[in-house]
Parts: structure tokens; C-alpha cells; sequence
């Protein structure tokens, strides 16, 4: 698969998206979508994969003072494809496969290929995160506490 | 002085042989694997996060297995392995407001707009021993299922804070917070850094001090204005790219009390709050970190210090973290053969001056 150069620069919210999608996928389910789409095009790197760690941020009472909650492990890469299209992936987790099968969806999203995989590989992914959420949902309003106030006799 | 002895060389690799032996138990029980660990032991999973300070469930069910289940020992492989991660740089606060929550009940306001979910609770479980647990190859369980909710799920705090009840949250000039990962721990510590060392601090020891609290030693009258557990995404500004990206998610568990507070010299009669953020899904540790992050602020609220030990902020931080604190108790049982000597030295002449001393006297 050759990717076809980039028709245009993707409108920053569109990245945003397929970037956030792509971080929080689990690593198997990324490798396998990968996997089945048909493997990589020829790329350099411009930063081989590098597990490392982000501080993440709280705020006193959700609303105030920021503070530092503690770190989470998160691997991130960049490379170029031949026809120069720069891919760059910040993802969960330690696995350097999926950070740069993360960047290489991220440099095929800016090209002709978008399309495909968008189809291929975000959408599945997309959809997969969602019903994820919609299940824990789901479990959590089964267990929403229904009041009922007891007749107690002093209003009849 | 040192001196060099040697001759443990043998005796340490087979006693680490043995230790490797003893951490698989008896070959005839099944290996656990890393996956069994982070699903079925994941509250032990989110303890080694919150108190290892690394958002990782994978590596923490890893140090778990090593550690043969001492989780101060897992907390101690994790911290470990952290310092040798470079850091990429901080996320933006996450946005707890936004949590699609598993859990969400307030003690204060029944009928909150979202309502009361109780989310998977040990609540209102009897603490009876389920031997149907001891079978294997049982069904998976189905959890019920209802309409989710659409809407967000606002913060109980919200509703106070309209009214002017609740002394606000404000947010400081300069907002970047200081690490104590990377400088530290200087006094005086704002509230920032005691809730960094809070939320990565002992769950006994925080439990503990909140509940002194409780039990009068600096009582502070809280209720559990919310308490909510679910995920957020963690949002990043990439250098690279120059706008954000979320980078990942996260469960976390949220604490906010609300205090009953009749005024100071400097502050009206209101509300006042105290707070608990950790990693996972971690209420006991949430509740009391709110508990003594309230205790610390007497004097930002003008309170008096009646003396309580989770008022002093010092003993409180200096103290929370479990890992200095085995590290400092445990490397007593290492040899001090030389220091020991030389008390020994000591004592053997103060004996032999006292000795002298009474047979002069007798003699006289």
C-alpha cells in the first residue's frame, strides 16, 4: 500500500479526534485492525517509539488550585511516510507497536488513505470505546436508587 | 570506620533462588498470569497506582505478582521503576465534572439531579464469606442493565456554591502546582502539595489520620457531600502539534466533603470543603484524603490549632509516604555490625567506670 500525498493539511479538530481515538484504543485491538488492514507502508523515523511519562493534573475541589495527581505511563513516536507526510502518536501504555501503528494511522490520515482508514481502523475503534461506555452506563442506571416516600398516616 | 565483609555473596543469591521458589508456590496450582491479576485483584491493582503514582494497571498487576502480593513491596517496585521514565510533561486538570461515572452518591442531597448511583459497591453487603466464590468454572456474571443517562452529572458542590454557602474553590494566580517528585518536600507545603502527597500517601496512614479527626482530635464535622468513581479523559498539549490531545483515560475516585463551619476571625459562617482525588476506583483512601486535606486548612480558614496531630502538617506529610517511611524502618534489619560494635564498646566501659566506681565507694 502506497499512500497517495496529502491533498490537503486536516483541519486541526478532525487530528485532535483520530489522535484521542488512537491513544486511548487498547493496544491488542489497534494490532489487530492494523494487522487485518494489511500492514505498513515504508516510513523513517523521526523519533523511534519511547515509553515515558506524563504528569497528570488535578484541581483542589474539581475547581480550584491545580495539583499534581500522579504520573501514567505513555509511549509516543513520530515518523515520516515517503511522501513526506509527518505521523505523530502520544498513546497510553507502554507498547511501541501501538505507538507507531498509532503515528502511521495519524500520517495515512493526512493523505488519499484517509478515507480507508478511517473506515478501517478508527471507526472500529471508535465504535468499540463507545460501547464500552454505553455498557458501563448502562450498569450504572440499573443501580440508581428510586425513592418512594412511605405513607406515614399524618397527612390523610 | 567501614569494614568490608564478604562472604553474604552465596548465601544472597540462593536466598533470591528460594524467594523466586516461594513466589510461584506449589507448581501443581495454576501460574497466575498478569491479566487474572489486573481483573480480579483490581482494587489491589488501583492501590499500587494511586500510592506508586503511576497510572498503569498492567505494570502494577506485574509488580503485584513480583512482590507475592505485599502491595507496600508492588508500591516500592512501581516507584522505582518511574524515576527511570522521562517525563513528556503534564497533562491539563482533568475534568472530574465530566466523568462518565460508574458510582455517584452524595450524603448531603437526595435527590441531586443525576441521583444516587451506588455503581459495583461493597455497601449494603453483609461481609458474609461467599464459598460459592471457591468453585471454579462458574457462569460469568450479567450485571443488570437500564437506560444510561444522557445528561451530564453535575457537581453536588454546585448547588451550595450558587447560594454562597460553600466557600469557593478558587483558582491562584500561578497555577502551576509544585512536585514533589521533583524538588523536596519543603515547608510550609499550600494546599497543592499536601494534596499531591495526600493522594500518593499511605491509605492506612491517610485512614488513620482521618480518623483522629473523627474521634475529636481536631474534629472538623464533615459530611460526604459527593463521592463519584468513573473515567476521564487525560488531555495533553503536544508540543509537537501545538494544540491538545487527549493522550488517554482513566478511573478515578472523587471526594468532596462539605464541612460545617461557624466562622473565624477572618471568615462568615459558611460551608467549607475538603477534598480527595486518587487513581482507581479507591473510596476509603478518597474520603480520607477530603478528611485531612480539611484538617490541614485550619489556618488558611483562620481555625485555631488545637494541637491535633492532623493539623500539624509536618508530622502529616513527613509521615504519609509509606515507602520512606519502610525505607527508613527497614534498613535497621540490615547489618550494623560496626555500629553495633562500638555501642557495645560504650556500654562494656560505662559498666566497668560504674563497677569501679561502687567498689570505691564500698571500700571507703
Amino acid at each position: 500500500m502506497s499512500p497517495s500525498p496529502a491533498p490537503e493539511t486536516p483541519d486541526t479538530d478532525a487530528r485532535r479526534d483520530w489522535m484521542s481515538v488512537l491513544a486511548k484504543a487498547p493496544a491488542a485491538d489497534l494490532d489487530a485492525l492494523w494487522q487485518a488492514h494489511g500492514g505498513a507502508p515504508a516510513f523513517t523515523w523521526l523519533r523511534a517509539p519511547e515509553v515515558g511519562a506524563v504528569m497528570v493534573r488535578g484541581r483542589a475541589g474539581a475547581v480550584g488550585a491545580a495539583f499534581n495527581l500522579g504520573e501514567m505511563s505513555v509511549t509516543r513516536a513520530s515518523l515520516r511516510l515517503e511522501d513526506g507526510t509527518v505521523g505523530h502518536a502520544y498513546v497510553q501504555g507502554r507498547s511501541r507497536r501501538k505507538a507507531e501503528q498509532a503515528a502511521l494511522v495519524d500520517a495515512l490520515m493526512q493523505t488519499g488513505a484517509a478515507e480507508t482508514i478511517s473506515a478501517a481502523i478508527l471507526a472500529p475503534l471508535k465504535g468499540a470505546a463507545a460501547d464500552r461506555a454505553e455498557g458501563r452506563a448502562a450498569r450504572a442506571a440499573a443501580t440508581k436508587v428510586e425513592f418512594f416516600t412511605m405513607v406515614r398516616g399524618e397527612n390523610k | 570506620m567501614y569494614v568490608a565483609v564478604k562472604g553474604g555473596e552465596r548465601a544472597i543469591d540462593n536466598a533470591h533462588d528460594w524467594l523466586a521458589e516461594e513466589r510461584r508456590g506449589d507448581p501443581a496450582v495454576a501460574e497466575l498470569s498478569i491479566a487474572q491479576i489486573r481483573e480480579q485483584l483490581a482494587l489491589a491493582v488501583n492501590r499500587v497506582m494511586a500510592e506508586g503514582s503511576l497510572y498503569d494497571p498492567d505494570l502494577a498487576a506485574l509488580a503485584i505478582k513480583q512482590a507475592r502480593g505485599d502491595l507496600i513491596e508492588a508500591i516500592f517496585l512501581i516507584r522505582a521503576y518511574r524515576t527511570t521514565l522521562p517525563r513528556f510533561g503534564h497533562s491539563a486538570p482533568v475534568e472530574t465534572g465530566a466523568m462518565a461515572c460508574d458510582r455517584r452518591i452524595s450524603a448531603t442531597f437526595k435527590d441531586a439531579p443525576g441521583g444516587q448511583v451506588l455503581g459495583p459497591t461493597f455497601d449494603y453487603t453483609h461481609r458474609l464469606l461467599d464459598f460459592a466464590l471457591e468453585a471454579e468454572g462458574l457462569e460469568a456474571p450479567q450485571a443488570a442493565q437500564a437506560t444510561p443517562r444522557r445528561e451530564p452529572t453535575p457537581h453536588i458542590t454546585e448547588f451550595l456554591d450558587s447560594e454562597g454557602l460553600l466557600q469557593p474553590d478558587l483558582r491562584p494566580e500561578d497555577d502551576t502546582p509544585r512536585d514533589l517528585t521533583r524538588e523536596p518536600l519543603e515547608l510550609p507545603a499550600d494546599r497543592p502539595l499536601r494534596l499531591q502527597a495526600l493522594t500518593r500517601g499511605d491509605e492506612g496512614f491517610v485512614l488513620g489520620m482521618a480518623y483522629s479527626t473523627q474521634r475529636g482530635y481536631g474534629r472538623n464535622h464533615p459530611f460526604v457531600g459527593e463521592l463519584r468513581v468513573g473515567t476521564v479523559p487525560v488531555e495533553m498539549e503536544i508540543p509537537e502539534l501545538g494544540f491538545a490531545i487527549e493522550i488517554g483515560e482513566m478511573t478515578l475516585t472523587e471526594c468532596e466533603t462539605v464541612n460545617q463551619f461557624t466562622g473565624s476571625k477572618t471568615e462568615p459562617p459558611q460551608f467549607t470543603r475538603g477534598y480527595g482525588l486518587v487513581f482507581g476506583h479507591s473510596e476509603r483512601k478518597a474520603i480520607s484524603m477530603a478528611l485531612v486535606d480539611r484538617a490541614l486548612r485550619w489556618e488558611e480558614l483562620g481555625e485555631d490549632n488545637v494541637g491535633a496531630p492532623a493539623q500539624d502538617t509536618e508530622f502529616v506529610l513527613y509521615h504519609a509516604d509509606n515507602i520512606q517511611a519502610s525505607g527508613f524502618l527497614e534498613h535497621i534489619k540490615l547489618p550494623h555490625y560496626v555500629d553495633f560494635q562500638s555501642e557495645l564498646e560504650l556500654i562494656r566501659k560505662l559498666r566497668r567506670e560504674a563497677q569501679a566506681a561502687s567498689r570505691k565507694e564500698a571500700a571507703e
